[in-house]
């Protein structure tokens, strides 16, 4: 792999410059881009490389959520271990959200999951699971201390912690994209017919990449609980889901490297969208996701990529 | 048993508002193939105008034709300039410029007319009429958007305007031969569209009062409508439209509770798509590969 060399120095980069120059609040911040990258890369994997269209990843993200924090306050279990619990229980409930999925072709898939996001706090507060998660209240974990005793302060160990979490993800998703898995996903994105009858297994495929996706976005969910250390229903609204989908699209919907972008932008925009006024961070997504549209189809990372080839053979095209 | 009937009226009542928005849906879907996700944005914005003009003064009802006509423009400029150029784009951009613009105009609604909850006053007296199964506001809001709804249908029947919009979402190329400006009808659809949203709009608004967010949960129950009754049959749509309505009600009432309400349109819409894609009216797609 020739790119490893510029990438294992960004991974080291981006360990040790935070952990060093930031506190608190900023380095809380880092942590959330690794999060909401770990997030879009799950939409990425199925939006984007596989063409099914979510606009309603908040609801895995919210899953993902609420078993690290329910597991968490009502069993004791360490935070490290939910994140396993939570992969198995996202990427299940995936893999049913899936099995609907397959009879809906693009843009019904979009509207029933976009419904889904619209629906999921409702859920979440209901009586009938209130003993679990403290309905409207939500629930309040602990924020876990570095281990070993290591000199580091809880965010800084947050930090660290959820970037490994983030690179094995991150890596695993390389790999799996770039392999015969990640072609079969993309000639059903460009062409379902022709990739059936190459001997892809349509359905099995589709329902198995939304059980990845799934699972990607709802450990993102399980290491943002753990970071905010508390999840409430009206956190996980269908703006969320907006949020996420507007991450992909400025990152590039199949760049996997776009998805840090993405994920950058929607940490950082919002708030300085928001010394404007309340209603400018909307506003801001608005406005990027339609210039984007006309502009960039690609994204940012496709653009960047773009570019770099310009660069790479100069003269060529 | 007096229950009962009274859940299916204000079922009714309800159902009209989402007959109408999912019409609107509908007129969309039939001529470009999009699902308008800011059709309920869009309704609240006009539902906005409305009390604005109301607040300079201006009678209910001249401020509802007011709020109409505006909301037809502000259609018809959108289609020119945003969706024009994306007609024919993959699903990914129209839905990304779809959801763009619904954040857009929800903050910019946010952003001029303040986020605080408001009062909208409501045409209709405010008593119990025929034993008390319906209040006035009920019986006038269905009143309202079912003419509107028969306005429409005699518009597309009965006049050489609608015809000429229905054959542009029908067979745009052979009606650009014929001589129908195809692109117009098409900006036409998406005004009609907006304005039929600023009266469902004004119709609900007194009764869950008017803040930026107030059509969301509306726009998920006219999903639920015009899969059911078939997303290109607009007939269908309005059925579907006041069964979401009926269903919703009597569901809150004796089967899930109001909390779970929008779950119940989620689980209308999957269990349409999942068993009866077409819808009860719609057209079955077939589509050669």
């Amino acid at each position: 792999m020739k790119t490893f060399g510029p990438i294992a120095i960004f991974v080291l980069l981006a360990a040790v410059v935070p952990t060093l120059l930031f506190s608190g609040y900023h380095l809380f911040q880092m942590t959330m881009v690794v999060v909401y990258g770990v997030a879009i890369l799950g939409l990425a994997i199925l939006t984007g490389i596989n063409g099914q269209i979510s606009l309603g990843h908040g609801a895995f993200y919210a899953i993902g959520a609420y078993t690290t924090a329910i597991l968490m306050s009502s069993w004791d279990v360490p935070y490290w271990a939910t994140l396993p619990v939570s992969a198995v229980v996202c990427a299940t409930v995936g893999f049913l959200v899936g099995l609907p999925a397959l009879r809906l072709g693009g843009l019904y898939l979009a509207l029933t999951t976009f419904a889904l996001a619209v629906a999921i706090p409702q859920i979440l507060k209901h009586k009938l699971f209130e003993d679990w998660t403290g309905g409207v209240q939500g629930l309040v974990i602990d924020k876990p201390d570095a281990p070993f005793g290591l000199p580091l302060s809880a965010d800084q160990w947050l930090y660290l912690f959820s970037l490994a979490v983030g690179v094995v993800l991150y890596v695993l998703a390389i790999n799996l994209t770039r392999g015969r898995i990640g072609r079969a996903m993309r000639a059903v994105r460009d062409h379902s017919v022709a990739a059936e009858a190459m001997g892809i297994n349509l359905a099995m495929l589709k329902t198995r990449t939304f059980a990845v996706s799934a699972m990607y976005t709802g450990i993102a969910g399980s290491l943002g609980a753990i970071a905010v250390a508390f999840v409430a229903p009206d956190s996980f609204s269908v703006f969320l889901s907006i949020t996420f989908f507007v991450g992909l699209v400025a990152g590039g919907a199949a760049s996997i490297g776009g998805t840090i972008v993405g994920a950058v932008f929607i940490e950082f925009v919002p708030n300085l969208a928001d010394l404007v006024s309340k209603a400018a961070p909307g506003a801001v997504y608005g406005v990027i996701l339609i210039a984007m549209m006309f502009l960039m189809p690609q994204g940012a990372g496709g653009f960047i990529a773009m570019i770099w080839r310009r660069l790479a053979r100069p003269g060529g095209q | 048993m007096e229950g009962f009937i009274h859940q299916i009226i204000s079922g009714i009542a309800t159902g009209g508002i989402y007959a109408s928005v999912a019409l609107a849906l509908v007129m969309i879907y039939q001529a470009t193939h999009h699902v308008n996700f800011a059709q309920g944005e869009m309704a609240t914005f006009s539902t906005y105008i409305a009390l604005v003009l109301i607040q300079l003064g201006l009678p209910y009802w001249v401020a509802f034709i007011g709020a109409f006509s505006i909301s037809f423009v502000i259609g018809v400029s959108i289609e020119r300039v945003l969706m024009r150029p994306v007609a024919n784009a993959p699903v990914l951009t129209s839905v990304g410029v779809f959801i763009g613009l619904l954040l857009i105009v929800n903050s910019m609604t946010g952003w001029v007319f303040d986020y605080t909850i408001k009062q909208f006053p409501s045409p209709f007296p405010d008593k119990a009429l025929f034993g008390g199964f319906v209040s006035g506001h009920e019986l006038g809001s269905t009143g309202v958007t079912l003419s509107v709804l028969i306005l429409v249908y005699l518009f597309f029947r009965h006049t050489r305007l609608g015809l000429a919009m229905r054959a542009a979402a029908f067979n745009p190329v052979s009606s650009r031969l014929v001589g129908v400006r195809v692109g117009w009808m098409l900006a036409l659809g998406w005004g009609l569209a907006a304005a039929i949203g600023s009266v469902a709009g004004c119709m609900v608004a007194p009764v869950v009062f008017l803040d930026p967010n107030m059509m969301s949960g509306i726009l998920l129950y006219a999903f639920a409508g015009a899969l059911l009754g078939g997303i290109d049959s607009p007939l269908g749509a309005v059925l579907g439209g006041f069964m979401v309505g009926i269903i919703e009600n009597l569901g809150g009432a004796y089967v899930v509770g109001t909390e779970l309400k929008l779950t119940l349109a989620l689980v209308i819409i999957i269990a349409v798509l999942t068993l009866k894609p077409s819808g009860l009216m719609g057209r079955r797609v077939y589509s050669r590969v």
